[in-house]
This record gives structure tokens, C-alpha cells and sequence, in this order.
């Protein structure tokens, strides 16, 4: 089982539409496929149609009252389930007592699932840092902006400093915009420097906005668009697994 | 979706009427959808619909139904996938490829995989026979909550089935499968199909699919089971329990001449014996001279089957015999293999010829007409008066006291000969107490029943290691005249020889105890009961 967790301390990067996206071409791969959606906001249940309701609570699940397996929730494509989000997430940080709690809620689903997305909330908090010691592959939206960049820089020297286990960090550019100069040059600069940020981007494009209207993934609704392709494209370089043997942090490497 | 999900499966029926055939509701198909329609939004899978083809596998006795498993084979474009469930329960699924079950082939001839292990000792020596194939087309529908989320999905399923030739359309089945944290809804779909009129639930599809061409689970077994009852004339029932057997080894002709595996031969020369031997303790109920005419010609049917079954019974132990060597290796031993199996075919053309021959053909058609006659005709008038359980009781204490005055007769000191002929005993008893056991006291028999068989297994050890030994030899000289028995072979075949002396030194050591609790005191006691019971 291979655990991915869409990560980034900014809100409205796209941390989202990429767990979504990335999940479901996860699943269309053959791989039984779960993705958590760990904000309380519940936007990626909202995306797939479920209720962000989960029985007892983010407390029931922390404490093992309810096993994540009672909770989860068939999706309507094949091999594909969601974990659904909660209003009460909002106070896991309370709940949690360590950083390694999510590891070893997640461990028992090794049997069932081949790939586990996390999507988190942003904030730094003990819900991130649970998810960053549980995860194997950190996936980093970044919106090509030099503050972006910086916290990039600050995220993988933050990872760098665990003991023993750490993530393997694999960022990408997101909500790119091929009409802004910043953006441009900060896309290709970083590509070039950083072999931790992955070659392939997703755009800034009104097709993905469109998600939420059509509650469901981009590549459902519209397969043969721009967007699809770019997530297609970000899913096999990911799935390749090359970001964890060549982002010069020394992670493990993806299992 | 989560694909083992399943709901409770049901079946379309279509009414008839005295005026032909008409469906209820029009479509049962429509009928559901414009049912569910009214609790759920409805919408067609988006992936298009896809066909299905299914074969169902077991061995001609039905080992896999017996023990409650079910073996299908889901052809795919490119080779298929055996699924095995219990209680409609996936026990083992395995990809095969290079693999057809088309054709008959030993359960041992799977490809390796984790079907084959939970089968291969249950199968085995059987082959895994086609007995139902299901062909057709399945149409997913999508059933919506006010979100939209799919909570469930409508299965049709479109087949017919082949079974022996015989093509038959089933009716329409509807399944309700269930997606993960949605079993509520599935729930209610399913409950709204049930209520629909001439929408019933389906029986397992494997059944289903033999019931439409006229078949059913277990149809075969090579036991009596016979209907007679214990007033019925005698000769009544010995000719109900002589035309069973004759079933029988008409129902394994075809098998062996196909030679499908070894067991179709097995089961053949069982109701045989079973005819020969009822013939000889029960056919005085007969008229005069068939048993004597009946009894010549069934000794030949056996003599004839009886070459191919013992090469078999040394193919089928060559593993065994071969993993018990000391000194020779089981490669030493191959030159012997290929010269059984050279014999075997040589013996099997006889065999077969002798199967497709007038006087085979004459024997089982005449004897048929003459057993349906009596059974049909109350048999002599002279016998009429003997009631079956007369004859059971009475031919039953005979032969004990055979077995019982024949086996306390042998002492250390007795030839070999003294045992076969007393194995030969505990063979006809035994059959006379399978024969009647429908007369019999459940537990009284199952007792008796448990003693004899293990001294039958005692004697047969004994007697089959003997005859095994002397073949042994008579194979080496065959080999030797035929140049064909290299020396290591040769040697190899002496191990196998010494060990036959040691299991039949176990088996004449351990004769004294087993005869005594059969035939002692207490064992007469049994049988005392079991007969008196029936009296």
C-alpha cells in the first residue's frame, strides 16, 4: 500500500482537484484505490456526491470507537472509495496525542488497498504532521509564486528533520497560468533546478473549476480535455515512482 | 463499486396462460425499472454492457457439489478465470491461460494455482467435466440518491444455457449490487423487486442453469439408494436393486470409452460385482435359470474389465510407490511406468472392444427386459409369498455365519488362499447389507458396517499386496522377454516387491484383531440386533 497526501500549508492551491483527480486515474488503473478527505470542509466528498458525515465523528475514529473501514464509502467508479469528511475534523488536532496515530489507523487497510490518498487540510498543525509521518509520497501543489517556493523550501527541510521514516516529497505546479510572465519563468526555473518539482504542471483552467458543477472528475466529464491530459500526465510520472529516489532528500523509497 | 457485494438475486419469470405464454408486467425487466424508478433517479452504467460466458465444472460423481463448492470458468478474450465459491462465498479465483474447459480434463492437469490446491485431492483421480455452460449479455443500471451518488445497481443478466447439446433460454436475472456504505439502499432495491409480481428469487445461477436443461446438482452417485420397502415381494425388490445397478453401468459407458479417467472403469466394475454377487446369494427369487445364464455372461463383463483396472490401480499408486524407494530413485522406476502404459492401451482396446460388442449391447438390453418384467410382474409365482425384508434377514445370517465359520477357522498356520477366499466372504456380506440398507436400522447398520470395513481393509491389504507381488513378477518377466526392463529398473521394481511383503506381514499381524471384533461375541451381538431389528 502506497500512502499519498496532497499537502500544502496554503489553502486554495488545488490540493483537492489533485487528490481527486489523482485518486480516481489511481483506480481507473486497476489498483483499489482510498482517498480520505481529511478537511472538514468536505470538498472532495462533496465532489464525489457523498455526505461529509462520518458516524461518531473525527473522535469515534481517533479513539478506534469506529474502525475507518465501517466508515468508508463506495464511490461510483469502480475500485475507488472515500473516506468522507466530517464537520468535527476541525478538532482532530485536540484528539491527537502523537504524530504517528494516522499510521497506524491506515495500517490495517494495507490488505484492502493498493493506494491510499490523504487530502488535508491546510494549516500546520498535528492532523499535518500526522499525515506527513504516515505518508510515503508528500504531493505538493504549488502555485508558481517565489512565496510558494519558499515554502516548499521550508516543507522539505521540515521533512529532512524526521527520524528515521520520512515521506519522499514530490511537488507540481498548479493553477498555472501560461498568460502570466512570473508564472512562466518561475515554472521553468524551478523544473530545471529542483528535480523534487515534477516536469508535469497542472493549468489554471476553467474545465477544473467546472468539478464542482459536475461533481465528479475531470477526466469523467470531459476525458479527452487539456486538464485531463495534465493529470494524466502528473499520475504516470507519479506512479512511475521516480520523485523518491530523486529529490535528493533521502526518503524511503515509495513501497 | 464493490464487486463481491451481492444482493439477493432474482429471477423474471414469465407467466403463461391458457392461451400461450405471456409475460407478466410485459418485460420483468421493465417492470423493475419502472418500480425502482419511483424511489431511486435511474441511469445506464456509462462502461457499455458486456457478455458474459460462464462454464460450470465438476467430476461426474459431483466431489465438488458434495462438498458444497461450486467451480466456474469465466472466459475472457485471452484465456479465463476459475472462481470457486461456497455459499456463494469466493473461496479461490485464479487467472488460467493455455487451459479450455471445454473438454474433459484431470482436476490434476490444472494449471497450479490457489483453485487447483483446494480442489486437486477432492477432484482427484477425476476429471473436471463441462456441465452447464451459460452464454449471454449483462446491462448495468445506476440507481441515484437526490445527490446523484449512485447507492446501488440493477444487474440484468440475459443467458442461455448449454447442457449436453440442449440450448434453453433462461429468464431474465436481476441483481442488486450493493456499493459499499450504501447497504440500506440496496436493501430497499431489492425489497421493491421482490414485491413486484412474477419477479421470484432466483435460485444459484449453477443450478438455475441445470435445471433449464433438464438436469440437476448430484444427479449422479454410485449408490443403491433404491426404493424398496420391506413388505415388497422379495423378487420385486432384488429386481428394483439389479436394474439400479444396471443404470449404473450404463451411465459409465460412455466415460470409459472415452476414457475420461479411470474412475468411470471403477464405478463400472463396482455394479458388476455388486450384480454378480446378488445374482449368486439372491437370485433363487428369480426365475429358473436366468441367475444361471446371468451369472455367466456377468463373469465375462467382469473378466473383460478387469486387465485395464489393475494397470490402472498401479498407474494411479506409481507416485506413491515411486516416493517409497530407499535405495533405487524414482527415475528408476520409468522404464517400468512406460511399459504399464503401453500394456494399458493394449488393454484398453480390448476393453473397448469388448464394450462395443453385440454380446455387451445383447447383455444389457435383454437383461434390462427381464428385470423391468419381473419388477413390473411380481416375479414367480412361487416366491411371492417372501417378503423382501425375509430375504434380507435370511441371506444376511447366512452369510455372516460363513464369514463368522470360514474366519475363526484360520489360525497362524493358514495358507494365504484361506484369507482371499474369506475377503471374498466380507465382499458379499457387505453388498447384502448395502443391498438392504434401506430395511435396516440407521444405527444397527452403521455399527456393523464399521466393523466389516475394517477388516475388508485388513484382508485387502493383505490379499492386494499378495496379487500385487505375484504381478510384479510376471510384469518383470513381460519387460525382461519384451527387452525393456533395464537393471536399475529392475531393482527398483525389488524395493517395490519387498516393501508389498512387509504391508502384508502388517496386514496378517493385525487380521486376528480385527476378525475378533468383528466376529466375536460382541460383533454377533451387532449383528443379532441389526437383523432382529428388521424381524
Amino acid at each position: 500500500m502506497t500512502i499519498y497526501a496532497t499537502y500544502n500549508i496554503k489553502g486554495g492551491v488545488g490540493k483537492t482537484t489533485a487528490a481527486v483527480n489523482l485518486a480516481y486515474l489511481s483506480a481507473a488503473d486497476g489498483y483499489s484505490t482510498l482517498l480520505w478527505d481529511l478537511d472538514p470542509q468536505g470538498a472532495a466528498s462533496f465532489l464525489f456526491r457523498i455526505k461529509p458525515r462520518v458516524k461518531g465523528g473525527g473522535k469515534a475514529l481517533i479513539r478506534g470507537t469506529k474502525a475507518l473501514d465501517d466508515a468508508i464509502k463506495g464511490t461510483d467508479f469502480d475500485h475507488l472509495d472515500l473516506l468522507p469528511a466530517d464537520f468535527t475534523y476541525r478538532h482532530m488536532d485536540l484528539l491527537l496525542k502523537s504524530t504517528t496515530k494516522f499510521a497506524a489507523l491506515l495500517k490495517p487497510l494495507a490488505a484492502e488497498y493498493d493506494n491510499v490518498f490523504l487530502d488535508c487540510p491546510p494549516s500546520i498543525s498535528l492532523v499535518s504532521e500526522n499525515v506527513m509521518h504516515a505518508a510515503d509520497v508528500l504531493l505538493v501543489p504549488l502555485i508558481p509564486t517565489t512565496l510558494s517556493v519558499r515554502t516548499l523550501h521550508q516543507l522539505t527541510k521540515f521533512v529532512a528533520g524526521f527520524d528515521g521514516r520520512r515521506p519522499a516529497v514530490r511537488a507540481f505546479f498548479s493553477m498555472v497560468d501560461r498568460r502570466k510572465r512570473l508564472h512562466q519563468e518561475i515554472t521553468q526555473n524551478l523544473s530545471a533546478e529542483r528535480t523534487v518539482v515534477s516536469a508535469s504542471a497542472i493549468p489554471a483552467l476553467s474545465l477544473i473549476e467546472r468539478m464542482s458543477v459536475e461533481r465528479a472528475p475531470v477526466a469523467v466529464f470531459a476525458p479527452r480535455s487539456q486538464a485531463a491530459r495534465a493529470f494524466r500526465a502528473l499520475w504516470s510520472e507519479i506512479s512511475a515512482g521516480d520523485a523518491a529516489s530523486s529529490n535528493g532528500l533521502g526518503p524511503q523509497a515509495v513501497r | 463499486m464493490t464487486p463481491d457485494l451481492r444482493g439477493p438475486e432474482l429471477a423474471g419469470k414469465e407467466a403463461g396462460t391458457e392461451n400461450g405464454p405471456e409475460r407478466s408486467n410485459g418485460d420483468p425487466v421493465s417492470a423493475a425499472l419502472s418500480v425502482l424508478a419511483q424511489t431511486f433517479a435511474i441511469a445506464a452504467e456509462p462502461t457499455p454492457s458486456g457478455t458474459r460466458q460462464r462454464t460450470w465444472l465438476d467430476t461426474f460423481d459431483w466431489r465438488l457439489n458434495r462438498a458444497g463448492l461450486v467451480l466456474e470458468y469465466e472466459h475472457a478474450r485471452r484465456g479465463g478465470r476459475l472462481l470457486l465459491t461456497k455459499d456463494d462465498m469466493t473461496q479461490a479465483e485464479q487467472p488460467v491461460s493455455g487451459w479450455s474447459p471445454t473438454r474433459p480434463q484431470l482436476a490434476s492437469d490444472l494449471p497450479a494455482g490457489p483453485v487447483r490446491d483446494q480442489i486437486v485431492k477432492l477432484a482427484s483421480p477425476r476429471a473436471l467435466l463441462p456441465m452447464a455452460k451459460a452464454a449471454g449479455r449483462t446491462s448495468v443500471t445506476r440507481l441515484l440518491n437526490t445527490d446523484g451518488k449512485t447507492v446501488a445497481r440493477l444487474i440484468v443478466d440475459r443467458s442461455s444455457v448449454t447442457s449436453a447439446g440442449a440450448t434453453e433460454g433462461l429468464p431474465p436475472r436481476l441483481t442488486i449490487a450493493e456499493v459499499r456504505g450504501y447497504s440500506g439502499q440496496a436493501r430497499r432495491a431489492a425489497q421493491l423487486l421482490a414485491e413486484i409480481p412474477g419477479v421470484a428469487p432466483a435460485p444459484d445461477a449453477f443450478t438455475e442453469a441445470l435445471t433449464a436443461v433438464g438436469r440437476h446438482p448430484a444427479d449422479y452417485s454410485n449408490g443403491l439408494d433404491t426404493p424398496i420397502t420391506a413388505a415388497m415381494p422379495a423378487a420385486v425388490a432384488v429386481a428394483t436393486l439389479l436394474l439400479r445397478m444396471l443404470d449404473i453401468v450404463e451411465l459409465n459407458v460412455h466415460g470409459v470409452l472415452r476414457d475420461i479417467d479411470t474412475e468411470f472403469l471403477h464405478d463400472l466394475r463396482v455394479s458388476v460385482r455388486r450384480t454378480r454377487s446378488a445374482i449368486k446369494l439372491l437370485g433363487q427369487v428369480l426365475p429358473a435359470g436366468l441367475a444361471r445364464q446371468y451369472a455367466a455372461e456377468f463373469k465375462w463383463l467382469g473378466d473383460l474389465t478387469t486387465p485395464t483396472r489393475d494397470l490402472d490401480v498401479y498407474l494411479l499408486g506409481f507416485p506413491g510407490m515411486a516416493d517409497e524407494l530407499v535405495a533405487a530413485s524414482a527415475a528408476d522406476l520409468e522404464p517400468f511406468r512406460a511399459f504399464l502404459v503401453k500394456r494399458r492401451a493394449r488393454e484398453f482396446r480390448k476393453l473397448t472392444a469388448g464394450l462395443r460388442s453385440a454380446r455387451f449391447k445383447a447383455l444389457v438390453a435383454d437383461w434390462r427386459q427381464e428385470l423391468t418384467e419381473i419388477r413390473d410382474g411380481g416375479g414367480p409365482r412361487k416366491h411371492r409369498k417372501l417378503t423382501a425384508k425375509e430375504l434380507a434377514v435370511s441371506a444376511t445370517g447366512r452369510v455372516f455365519r460363513r464369514v463368522a465359520a470360514q474366519g475363526g477357522a484360520i489360525t497362524a498356520l493358514s495358507a494365504p488362499e484361506a484369507l482371499h477366499d474369506l475377503r471374498k466372504r466380507c465382499k458379499e456380506l457387505r453388498y447384502l447389507l448395502e443391498f438392504f440398507a434401506p430395511l435396516h436400522d440407521p444405527e444397527a447398520y452403521r455399527k456393523v458396517i464399521g466393523d466389516l470395513k475394517a477388516l475388508q481393509d485388513c484382508l485387502g491389504e493383505f490379499q492386494d499386496s499378495q496379487v500385487q507381488r505375484v504381478e510384479l513378477h510376471a510384469l518383470a518377466d513381460a519387460m525382461l522377454a519384451e527387452r525393456a526392463a533395464p537393471a536399475a529398473t529392475l531393482l527398483a521394481m525389488g524395493e517395490i516387491a519387498a516393501g508389498l511383503v512387509l504391508s502384508q506381514g502388517e496386514a496378517r499381524a493385525a487380521f486376528a484383531r480385527r476378525f475378533a471384533r468383528f466376529a466375536g461375541s460382541a460383533g454377533r451381538e451387532r449383528i443379532r440386533v441389526l437383523l432382529e431389528a428388521d424381524q
